[in-house]
């Protein structure tokens, strides 16, 4: 650049090399501090990307990646073509659209109720308790779901309580995904719930005041003002969790199946550890991972994209 | 607001509070009903004769686990999971935050290293690569695993950057005109400054890994190296108790079930994050706020 100028401008040249340098002895803590952070991200964001080499290959760990040899589409191919692989990609989904829905749907109410509260006591406990369980892992949530439902669990007692036959509830097809729901519903919504308080409390006063003095009863303020304080909000939750369309739950799914439950049970993720971490069918279980992360990836640009054009969200 | 004072919306106040409270109770009765359990005798769990008041109250399952070396060997484990790997994710976090809280005029580079770690955020490359970059830095069965391949989580360093950017603008530049390097107007003014939002990403930060079982279960292969969650997993899930059980003295099989030692176990591993629970109270509402900043 330098030795293309014009002679006028080769006379600052040294001027503008040595801004660069004051630049950069200004700024050098800066590119320092990236640094470790760089690093990582190079490392578990970027690396990654070889490993997807395997979805191509007929992966033999003994030889590694770059001797393994190169098969084309054939994982795909026959993926494609196993009945088990269109069942995970339909359990997943079901699964995941159920959760996320029915999940929001709770929220939404949950916090219209908590909102009518007013004793402060009141609202405060019921609060403490329903987030609780949010902060528990599904180790401790499995443990506890598996005894609760199992044919001894509490669930089972009381239903002989009630004169009721026993029911196999994590041994069954027909309540596998209920079961699933219901217990996602139970671990999340007080939590799901709070981003939903927030906005209502953003809501101006002033605008319940002018609707009761237009004569607007209880449940016409809440039609007409408290839900169009959150509509924005709720419209939000809903473009951004487009991207969690085929995320069903790993931890969940993972502590509370078994073989019995997998026509219904089994999903993309939890078929990617037993295909490769398991059964070490890396080849197989990459294909699948890379159909997921396709597909992942076009979804949450999808629910970025509506987000951006459709409401204030900005992530940065 | 004018209260509304009409019969139809009485009703519904009360079933409103009936209802909560129900939803409260669902809540919380299954922990009871476990903590119950965890404290009956071998005959009361195993008949299912528990149900929210202990049946012949015993303290056997809780020695039996405590006494177990393997319990007390994957709580060690978590406790240098959470040293180490939150104050490694604090400080990764903090320095990467701080360049990218500058414009990308101050900080040349900035907008391309933003989207390095934008891309990082959204792409999800799956657990077999994941796994094999890990064993290809030979990580693998060492406690370094659980560290350091979280230290650097895209979504914190944007949560931090955002709250740095909030800080005026003045301050640093008061501090730059007097000489203050990038080091000391960080730790001097940036950190102390978002002490809020800091201790928000500690808390979640100590949960995190509190609670991580899925990477120790692929990545530790010695049972010894076993964080907790991941040994109670074999305990809870595995329904395998053989490992605590074994301890176990003569005389006090007739005390804890099956049952009750899981419930035990379960329990002792949920008692930290109920320690530290009013704590994550005080500051979901700063979390709030982080999540919802617009640049």
């Amino acid at each position: 650049m330098i030795s293309n100028a014009s002679p006028s401008s080769q006379s600052q040249a040294p001027a503008r090399t040595s801004k660069l340098s004051t630049y950069l002895a200004r700024s050098l803590p800066l590119y320092i501090m990236m640094l470790p952070g760089l690093i990582l991200l190079i490392l578990f964001s970027y690396f990654p990307i070889y490993g997807i080499a395997l979805a191509f290959q007929k992966f033999n760990p003994g030889l590694g990646v770059l001797k393994s040899p190169w098969v084309g589409l054939e994982n795909f191919r026959h993926l494609f073509t196993l009945p088990e692989f269109w069942r995970i990609t339909r359990n997943t989904f079901i699964i995941a659209v159920a959760k996320t829905v029915s999940l929001q749907f709770c929220a939404v109410l949950l916090a219209l109720m908590l909102n009518e509260i007013r004793s402060r006591i009141f609202k405060r406990s019921i609060q403490t308790i329903v987030y609780l369980p949010h902060f528990l892992s599904w180790v401790i949530l499995g443990g506890l779901m598996l005894d609760l439902l199992g044919s001894t669990g509490l669930v089972n007692q009381i239903l002989r309580q009630l004169g009721s036959k026993p029911i196999i509830f994590l041994g069954s097809n027909d309540w596998f995904r209920p079961v699933l729901v219901i217990t996602y519903l139970w671990q999340e919504a007080g939590w799901s719930a709070i981003i939903y308080l927030a906005a209502l409390t953003g809501i101006d006063p002033v605008l319940y005041e002018a609707a009761s003095i237009d004569g607007a009863n209880h449940l016409k303020q809440i039609r007409h003002v408290t839900l169009p304080g959150i509509r924005s909000t709720v419209l939000l939750v809903a473009v951004l969790s487009l991207g969690s369309m085929l995320d069903a739950g790993f931890d969940q799914v993972l502590n509370l199946y078994n073989p019995v439950v997998y026509p219904t049970g089994d999903i993309l993720d939890t078929y990617i550890y037993r295909a490769g971490l398991v059964s070490a069918q890396f080849s197989l279980a990459t294909a699948v991972g890379l159909f997921r992360s396709a597909v992942r990836l076009i979804l949450v640009a999808i629910g970025y994209f509506l987000a951006d054009r459709y409401t204030e969200y900005r992530i940065f | 607001m004018i209260e509304d004072k009409s019969w139809g919306w009485r009703m519904f106040k009360i079933l409103n509070y009936f209802i909560l409270s129900f939803v409260g109770l669902i809540c919380i009765l299954p922990l009871a009903h476990f903590l119950a359990v965890s404290f009956s005798d071998r005959a009361a769990t195993v008949g299912g004769l528990v149900t929210l008041w202990p049946i012949r109250f015993t303290t056997a399952s809780y020695e039996l686990v405590l006494q177990a070396p393997l319990f007390y060997r994957s709580l060690i484990v978590s406790a240098q999971r959470i040293l180490f790997g939150v104050s490694l994710q604090m400080v990764v976090t903090i320095l990467m935050a701080y360049p990218l809280s500058k414009t990308a005029k101050r900080f040349k580079g900035r907008n391309v290293f933003m989207w390095l770690l934008l891309i990082g955020l959204f792409t999800d490359w799956g657990i077999i690569p994941w796994w094999l970059v890990i064993r290809s830095l030979g990580l693998m069965n060492s406690i370094w695993a659980l560290i350091i391949p979280p230290a650097l989580l895209p979504y914190n360093v944007i949560l931090m950057m955002n709250f740095f950017r909030e800080i005026p603008q003045e301050l640093d530049d008061a501090a730059r005109i007097d000489g203050a390097s990038h080091w000391k107007r960080l730790f001097q003014i940036y950190v102390p400054l978002s002490i809020p939002a800091i201790a928000t990403l500690t808390l979640f930060s100590v949960v995190f890994h509190w609670n991580a079982w899925f990477d120790g279960m692929v990545l530790i292969y010695d049972v010894n190296k076993l964080p907790l969650q991941t040994f109670l997993r074999s305990v809870v899930i595995g329904l395998d108790t053989s490992n605590l059980a074994l301890q176990a003295g003569s005389g006090q099989f007739l005390l804890y079930s099956d049952r009750s030692i899981r419930a035990a176990s379960i329990f002792l591993s949920i008692i930290p994050v109920l320690l530290l629970y009013p704590f994550l109270q005080r500051y979901f509402v700063t979390g709030i706020r982080l999540g919802s900043i617009k640049g």
